[in-house]
């Protein structure tokens, strides 16, 4: 890795974690559009470790909290948050939110509030690439919880079964919702369950960003060559599953120890100690950094709100007729 | 293939959605089928027949067991370029893939802002009449009608068949093409061109005195009540829906309004059922021109039995579908 490659991965964690601190105050402030925020904070080295790793035209899914991987990807600041918002100009008309956030021409085909919802739709991305005779990868991002959903399994049988060009990545922060990983898994060793359908399977360290991307990049090789992937990074939940949520389910001790894992503040000890950027150097980096997901929070919150008329668009295609309203059909 | 050879001939109901896969696949390389047992095994019900071996494996593909990963595949495949059509062995299995189908296929356009649709055709098969029992036999087109964001299509002829699905494969949203598994060795004549398009309901059979309105498997049975009716000087008209979303409101009110009189046969089960959203539209839109309350036959509230004579009258057959007619006009 260059040390050009190591700041860059530096900068995308650092604005993922000034973006989120600015989602919750929107949320604080009673200004997004809902209360299902689920923030990563804590996570972002998997999220960057692997969006990094990824190419151009690749897509992906990601699950609720996937925040970090779309701005790993190359999400809009702006339009993130206006979307979050709940405002037009955000990238789904405000329809979608948070949690249901997509951008085709970035390849993200959708955040999912279901657990494990979008987990298949890369397999059907990784089909169409495949018989396309397309070079990329599609790939899905979820949650530890995730691991115990049934379509999940389904899906690592198909993968591996027609060798498509697909990896699965659990972001495992040893909780699902009030739930301990160990209190919902029969096992911890998720890689070894990828592997007995035959997927290529590696567990990286999500303290250490380096970690990641050397397993993913290894692994989004093999599954370009049609060996689908799994990986699975351990990192911990830094905050509550959500903004409302004080997690009375686990001790003091745990959070700060869980909370020591930073991903953040370890890559920075290392790029300091090795003199790859300066004290100074990166408390410029981060006001530039806060300076921008301000903007964006200021540009969200300023954006327009929706026309009660666009309820009706995007049910079906425009070539179809809009659903009927019942101001319509009964002439209000 | 060259359709035109199979106009004005008489050919069967699983014959015409075959002829549709088929000639849809020629034009359009991007749609692939994919499935249980629709390869190799040539479909369930045999309507992939022949399709495997012309188009080989890339375009036909046998699935595991998983109903909830083949639509979610499905879907993932609709997004980034193909147009697949998946099968779903019986329409009693979307129980396992009612997530994929109701919280993904029907809702990605509308939470994604518009951005992309999903252009995939659900086929499946569903209804009563093989002894199947209560998981392999029922009508299951309310829970799909109730969901915004699927079409819904439910053809009862040979022509009707392989219109809707021809027309289904262009759409740029998803559909669930539900076909009755009484109807695959039915005949008819194939003329597509006659054919209404999606979306239009058919006037089966003109009439003056009752409107019956139907769909699907049932059809059949309100054609031959009809025809009864018919030589006890009884003029029924009987409208076949086709498609349940769209819901052709328009020609079902007109008719309505035309008689005076209306009931609505359907095979799914009463309560909650396609009946009571037809008879409230009916009612909505003909209420000045009623004589009388509008009534409906539809399946029993009870799981489909296995024994012949149960299953039998658990849905409204031709006697049924009179003696319902002859109470409203009390004739
Ligand atoms: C199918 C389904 N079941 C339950 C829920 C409620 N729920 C939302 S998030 C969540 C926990 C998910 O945990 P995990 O997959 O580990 O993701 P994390 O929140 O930790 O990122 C649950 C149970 C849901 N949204 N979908
Ligand atoms: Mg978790």
């Amino acid at each position: 890795m260059t040390n050009k490659q190591r700041l860059y991965l530096l900068e995308q964690m650092l604005r993922i974690r000034s973006f989120e601190e600015r989602v919750g105050e929107l949320f604080l402030k009673g200004e997004s559009a809902g209360t299902m925020l689920h923030l990563s904070i804590g996570e972002e080295a998997a999220a960057v470790g692997v969006g990094a790793m990824m190419q151009d035209g690749d897509s992906f899914t990601t699950h609720h909290r996937g925040h970090g991987v779309f701005l790993a990807r190359g999400a809009d600041p702006k339009r993130m948050m206006a979307e979050i918002a709940g405002k037009e100009i955000g990238y789904c008309r405000g329809k979608g939110g948070s949690m249901h956030i997509a951008d085709m021409s970035l390849g993200h085909l959708g955040a999912n509030a279901i657990v494990g919802g979008g987990i298949s739709h890369i397999v059907g991305a990784a089909l169409s690439y495949k018989t396309l005779k397309k070079d990329n990868v599609s790939v899905a991002f979820f949650g530890d919880g995730a691991m115990q959903q049934g379509i999940l399994y389904e899906s690592f049988n198909l993968a591996a079964l027609w060798n498509l060009p697909a990896m699965f990545v659990c972001i495992n922060n040893q909780y699902g919702m009030g739930t301990r990983v160990d209190q919902s898994s029969s096992t911890l060793d998720f890689a070894a369950r990828a592997k007995s359908f035959g997927l290529q399977a590696d567990t990286a360290d999500g303290q250490d960003i380096e970690d990641v991307v050397n397993k993913a990049k290894k692994l989004l090789k093999q599954a370009r060559a049609g060996r689908a992937s799994f990986l699975t990074i351990n990192c911990y939940r830094f905050y509550g599953h959500a903004r409302k949520d004080k997690s009375p389910y686990r001790s003091e001790q745990e959070e700060t120890a869980g909370r020591q894992q930073d991903p953040i503040s370890f890559w920075e000890e290392n790029l300091v100690k090795a003199k790859i950027i300066s004290n100074k150097k990166l408390e410029t980096l981060k006001k530039e950094i806060d300076l921008e997901m301000d903007a964006a929070l200021s540009f969200a919150e300023n954006a327009k709100k929706p026309e009660l008329a666009t309820m009706f668009e995007d049910v079906y295609s425009p070539k179809q007729a809009k659903p009927l309203s019942n101001k319509a059909r009964l002439d209000l | 293939m060259n359709i035109t050879e199979y106009y004005g001939q008489t050919i069967t109901y699983r014959e015409a959605l075959r002829l549709a896969l088929d000639e849809a696949m020629e034009q359009d390389e991007r749609i692939i089928i994919l499935g249980e047992e629709v390869g190799r095994y040539g479909g369930a019900y045999a309507v992939s027949q022949g399709l495997y071996e012309k188009y080989g494996a890339g375009r036909v593909l046998d699935t595991p067991i998983s109903e909830a990963a083949i639509i979610g595949t499905a879907i993932g495949a609709a997004m980034t370029g193909l147009r697949p059509v998946a099968e779903l062995m019986y329409v009693d299995f979307a129980g396992i893939a009612m997530d994929q189908i109701a919280n993904q296929a029907a809702k990605i356009r509308y939470m994604f802002g518009g951005q992309i649709g999903v252009p995939m055709v659900l086929r499946t098969q569903g209804g009563p009449g093989r002894s199947a029992g209560a998981q392999h036999s029922q009508s299951l087109e309310a829970w799909f009608m109730h969901t915004a964001g699927l079409f819904v299509a439910m053809p009862a002829t040979v022509s009707d068949a392989y219109q809707l699905l021809k027309e289904a494969l262009q759409f740029d949203d998803p559909v669930i093409f539900i076909e009755h598994k009484g109807l695959y060795t039915s005949k008819g004549i194939f003329e597509p061109g006659t054919a209404l398009p999606f979306g239009k309901a058919a006037i089966a059979r003109e009439g003056s005195e009752l409107t019956i309105i139907t769909y699907s498997g049932a059809l059949r049975h309100c054609l031959a009540a009809a025809e009864e009716l018919d030589k006890l000087a009884i003029d029924v008209e009987v409208i076949d829906l086709r498609t349940l979303n769209p819901l052709d409101v328009d020609t079902f009110v007109e008719s309505v309004s035309k008689t005076g009189h209306a009931l609505i046969v359907t095979e799914d089960s009463l309560t909650a059922g396609v009946s009571a959203e037809i008879s409230a539209r009916a009612q909505e839109g003909a209420f000045d021109f009623l004589e009388e309350p509008i009534m409906r036959l539809s399946g029993e509230d009870i799981p489909i039995p296995v024994a012949p004579e149960l299953e039998l009258a658990a849905t409204p057959k031709k006697a049924d579908i009179i003696k319902a007619v002859r109470k409203i006009l009390r004739r």
